[in-house]
């Protein structure tokens, strides 16, 4: 599989955790492998629970530590592993190198605090700058994100702003101290259709004049399909298929994939009613045996019982399918 | 709603306040069976001394007139003459209270002191060492008895080994500051008497010591349950993930979210240090409000319990109000919204 050239900035390579509850352990990963390079945008995509975000915030190690246990393979995030770092560098991490932006704009800003002392924070706690330019600077990133008096918005206090408002905040937050990389963890989905599309061309726009990596995390395909140069798609804590955006959206591989493509307005062929998909996530405390999707799958068959491995299928495209792997071999 | 319109309103409101406890407790204290003029002019007083004391006190008039009379006096400031001590209540309450609210404010001063960062570093390593003995110490403090633990820690400071001063306000010989404000710790520094200063501290210790104990388990497991909610917060989740360092997260953000609902329960429990007070002065031979109004009650000195429940009431609003007033600092929204 080629890939754009470029450091590697997080390299996560079959990678399984759990959760640990008084009910057992919950698999939430089982051998995620990913990677993301300088500068590019990457799509992370799944129904809930697939462990898109789970994977994003163990590399970032802000998972709650009593519970979730890493029980193999590894997370390289800038050259380190996050889970060896001190509390500390990990710090330096966190904000300067990598940022995230979250799902929940409402409750993501302290409510005791105005909008411009929290951003000031951020960029001070990272950069060395008086408070003055510290305050001009988040005036100028708030600027960025098309706000027009960014004075009265930092005098503010976050019940004072719309949500789209606050996430443009929360935007101008990550990009504060130029990390090379931010993890956009659903971030327009607690928000008014009518703001998303602001909203993600904000982001795109900002990430590609500052040439920061992406990590966008969406259970909807069609906004992913816009943003991103590659996708991952995950299913039940497996990658179930990988690749450039144009080729999955071209020729998706996975039935999961497949139906997640069906179930879009924009994508799937015209006057025809839309799809879903049957059944469930299964359960991540007892999953069964073999291929995960097997029991919502149109095209399973008795190979399935054995989980297939995230198999080449062309130059860009990796699948985690029995019948593709099939036929590549046929073909 | 600003600062001062709220202060205003809720100042109009505490003349109703004090109108409905007047009127309360002015009906108690006529229907209480008891007849204060016997107390005074004592058992063996012939019927024509005793008409003589119920027309001096006035008790002789209608019930209707009396009040009219009372809520006249109050209006003036004036809360009456006490039966026992034959002296204005206002001047004994002004006498006594200084005391107590000295005791109380140094109790509340401390539990806060101790049960606001117990409570943090409990939530902070919940279920690890410090949490657990913390739950040991709030579930000691709420279930010990005042009596019991204030002669526990007399006998444990100041008969076995001998540090601490087990009664009074200040060192016998050492003459008390000249009264500004009732306060001694106050005083004495407004006057320079450093001496006078360290005695009164010396002597505060084990009473705020004891009264606090109570209040201070209760404190802890409030703020330690409120800052495991404000840790689980997504704005906590964001400081942490822009790389902020931990105490910048703990004091700057967790800690101030998670004072605002322990805010109602410190009013609280002030209110329940000013009663626990009666008990803790007992003990320790204060000379505070606790002990005047027993004594009251035991003579049927009903001026002096009404003036007291009327301050005390008074006192009640007045820390409600700061409790609302502290809200609007610690929370914009209170304060921009109202």
């Amino acid at each position: 599989m080629t890939e754009p050239s470029g450091d590697v900035l997080l390299e996560i390579s079959d990678l399984s955790l759990e959760f640990r509850t008084y009910r057992g352990p919950i698999k939430a990963l089982n051998g995620v492998s990913l990677n993301v390079r300088a500068g590019e945008i990457v799509g992370i995509v799944g129904e809930s629970g697939c462990g898109k975000s789970v994977t994003m915030m163990a590399a970032t190690r802000l998972l709650p530590k009593g519970s979730a246990h890493i029980t193999g393979g590894g997370i390289r995030l800038f050259g380190n592993d996050p889970m060896t770092l001190s509390e500390r560098e990990l710090q330096h991490v966190r904000g300067r190198l990598v940022s995230t932006i979250f799902q929940e704009p409402m409750n993501a800003l302290n409510p005791t605090r105005r909008i411009g002392e929290q951003i000031v924070e951020v960029i001070r706690r990272h950069q060395r700058l008086d408070k003055a330019a510290a305050t001009s600077k988040a005036s100028g990133l708030l600027r960025d994100m098309l706000i027009s008096e960014p004075e009265r918005i930092m005098q503010a206090y976050p019940f004072e702003l719309s949500g789209g408002m606050r996430q443009r905040v929360l935007i101008a937050m990550a990009f504060s101290c130029e990390p090379k990389l931010i993890i956009a963890d659903e971030p327009t989905t607690a928000l008014d259709v009518t703001v998303q599309a602001l909203i993600l061309g904000l982001i795109k726009h900002k990430a590609m004049s500052t040439g920061t990596a992406v990590v966008f995390i969406s259970h909807d395909m069609a906004v992913v399909s816009q943003l991103c140069d590659r996708l991952y798609v995950l299913y039940a804590g497996r990658v179930a298929e990988a690749g450039t955006t144009e080729s999955v959206l071209a020729a998706p591989a996975h039935p999961y994939t497949r139906a997640l493509i069906r179930c879009l307005p924009g994508l799937a062929p015209p006057k025809q009613p839309l799809e879903q998909i049957p059944g469930t996530l299964p359960d991540l405390l007892d999953p069964p045996a073999g291929c995960l999707f097997r029991a919502r799958c149109r095209e399973a068959n008795d190979r399935c019982v054995s989980v297939p491995p995230l198999a080449a299928m062309e130059p860009a495209r990796r699948a985690a399918c029995w019948r593709r792997i099939e036929e590549t071999q046929a073909a | 709603m600003s600062l001062i319109s709220t202060i205003l309103r809720r100042l109009v409101l505490l003349v109703f306040v004090v109108a409905g406890v007047a009127v309360i407790t002015f009906t108690i204290s006529h229907l209480i069976p008891g007849d204060p003029a016997q107390l005074i002019a004592g058992d063996k007083a012939s019927a024509e001394t005793l008409a003589h004391v119920r027309q001096e006190l006035g008790l002789d008039k209608p019930v209707t007139q009396q009040f009219v009379i009372y809520v006249k006096q109050l209006l003036s400031g004036d809360l009456g003459q006490s039966l026992r001590t034959r002296r204005p209540v206002a001047g004994d309450i002004a006498l006594f209270l200084p005391a107590t609210l000295e005791l109380g404010i140094a109790a509340l001063v401390t539990a806060i002191m101790i049960g606001v960062p117990l409570g943090v570093l409990s939530a902070i390593y919940k279920d690890g060492p410090v949490d657990q003995a913390a739950r040991v110490v709030s579930v000691a403090g709420i279930s010990m008895p005042v009596f019991w633990f204030g002669l526990a820690l007399i006998l444990l400071f100041y008969v076995k080994i001998p540090i601490l001063p087990g009664s009074g306000r200040i060192t016998l010989g050492i003459a008390a500051p000249p009264r500004i404000t009732g306060f001694f710790l106050v005083d004495s520094l407004v006057a320079g008497d450093l001496k006078a200063f360290w005695s009164s501290l010396y002597h505060l210790i084990l009473p705020a010591f004891v009264l606090a104990f109570a209040n201070l388990g209760i404190i802890t497991r409030q703020i330690r349950a409120s800052m495991l909610d404000v840790l689980q917060e997504d704005y906590v989740r964001t400081a942490r993930a822009n790389g902020l360092s931990r105490s910048a997260v703990i004091l700057r953000h967790a800690l101030p979210n998670a004072l605002i609902p322990s805010v109602t329960l410190l009013g609280l429990a002030f209110g329940d240090l000013l009663y626990g007070a009666v008990l803790t002065e007992t003990i320790f031979a204060w000379p505070g409000m606790g002990s005047y109004v027993v004594s009251s009650i035991q003579t049927l000195d009903f001026p002096a319990i009404m003036g007291f429940t009327i301050v005390a009431s008074l006192g009640y609003v007045l820390i409600n109000l700061a409790v609302d007033l502290t809200y609007m600092v610690l929370d914009p929204q209170i304060r921009e919204l109202g």
